[in-house]
């Protein structure tokens, strides 16, 4: 790094603020580097521990058994952090929306018409297969995001289309289900998150769908890069 | 047996260049392609590493969301540019203005 960007005053003048910054790089570097040697080595962790109460999680994955059950509290605080990314982008711009000078291919344009709704049909098969296979909320709404901002870059003006209040509700879909689940959890005699035993598979499910949606709008809405014009706050 | 281990060590390799190669990069643009690639190849290495679910998660994440967001910060960058250097054509930014007068009204 140090080497490069060449031709600013013809040879690089030695400056000290920067041999101090290599030598802090270099000796965060043999810490690592020291803490990854004696990590314990050919350790289970905790596999066993999660594999001893997978029955109990409702679902067959142990990697989707971990995020939405065992430490659901987690992924929670995450949802809310993407929600909280929005409201910051939100509060700090309005999206234009204005078309560019040149018109968008025909091609792309039937391309992406075919394929948006076959990535919203991966999207929803991936969160049915985080239950017992890779995949989940986070994956299925990545897909979907991805499809909204395809959408986007061909102008088909989905976003400015859609009623705001419907947007702000779906953006708000995952987290508020989320939280709901958590404290009717706690109203009903259980620790925060504490599913019903029997009773998780669905409320799993319930969750990564509701989730996906969110998570799939948000992230076309951070693409989208602001808060629609003529929003519900401009009345 | 050692035909995967050379792969594992060409996959590795070819990720640490591209990491280098982004970070020297002068041009943005370059640097945000090669991210892309990187987010690709990392996918390659987590399935390597047999988690699934990260590789999906940075395949769908890191390279397909990631890249399109920096390239659009990079062409906002760029038309700011633009209006900076013309001065007298800055109705956007007065309409942004106006707004955030019409936020603070509310609030």
């Amino acid at each position: 790094m140090m080497m490069s960007k060449p031709g600013i005053s013809g040879r690089r003048r030695f400056d000290p603020f920067l041999l101090l910054i290599f030598l802090l790089v270099l000796l965060l570097t043999l810490i690592l580097a020291r803490a990854v040697c004696t990590l314990p080595m050919g350790g289970e962790g905790l596999a066993g521990e999660v594999a001893r109460f997978q029955q109990q999680s409702g679902v067959e994955s142990p990697v989707t058994a971990v995020l939405l059950n065992f430490r659901g509290y987690d992924t929670l605080l995450e949802v809310m952090v993407l929600l909280l990314a929005v409201i910051g982008v939100w509060s700090l711009a309005t999206a234009s929306f204005v078309k560019n000078s040149f018109a968008t291919s025909p091609v792309q344009i039937s391309v992406v018409r075919l394929l948006a709704p076959l990535m919203c049909l991966v999207a929803a098969y991936l969160v049915r297969q985080g239950t017992h296979l890779a995949g989940g909320a986070f994956q299925g709404g990545a897909v979907l995001g991805a499809a909204g901002v395809l959408l986007l870059v061909t102008e088909l003006p989905w976003l400015s289309v859609v009623p705001s209040l419907l947007l702000r509700i779906g953006l708000l879909l995952g987290p508020l289900c989320f939280l709901a689940v958590a404290i009717l959890c706690m109203f009903s005699g259980r620790q925060l998150l504490q599913y019903p035993s029997g009773e998780a598979g669905w409320i799993v499910l319930l969750i990564e769908s509701a989730c996906a949606v969110s998570i799939g709008l948000t992230l076309a809405s951070l693409f989208a890069g602001g808060r629609p014009g003529g929003d519900v706050s401009d009345d | 047996m050692t035909l995967i281990m050379l792969f594992d060590i060409l996959l590795v390799a070819t990720l640490l260049w591209l990491a280098w190669r982004l970070l020297a990069t002068e041009d943005i643009f370059k640097a945000v392609v090669l991210f892309i690639s990187f987010g690709l190849l990392m996918a390659l290495a987590w399935v390597r590493m047999r988690a699934p679910d990260v590789a999906l998660a940075e395949a769908a994440l890191g390279a397909g969301l990631t890249g399109p967001l920096f390239l659009s910060a990079l062409r906002r960058m760029e038309r700011i540019r633009k209006e900076e250097r013309r001065v007298d054509t800055d109705e956007d930014r007065d309409d942004d203005v106006k707004a955030g007068n019409k936020r603070k009204e509310t609030i």
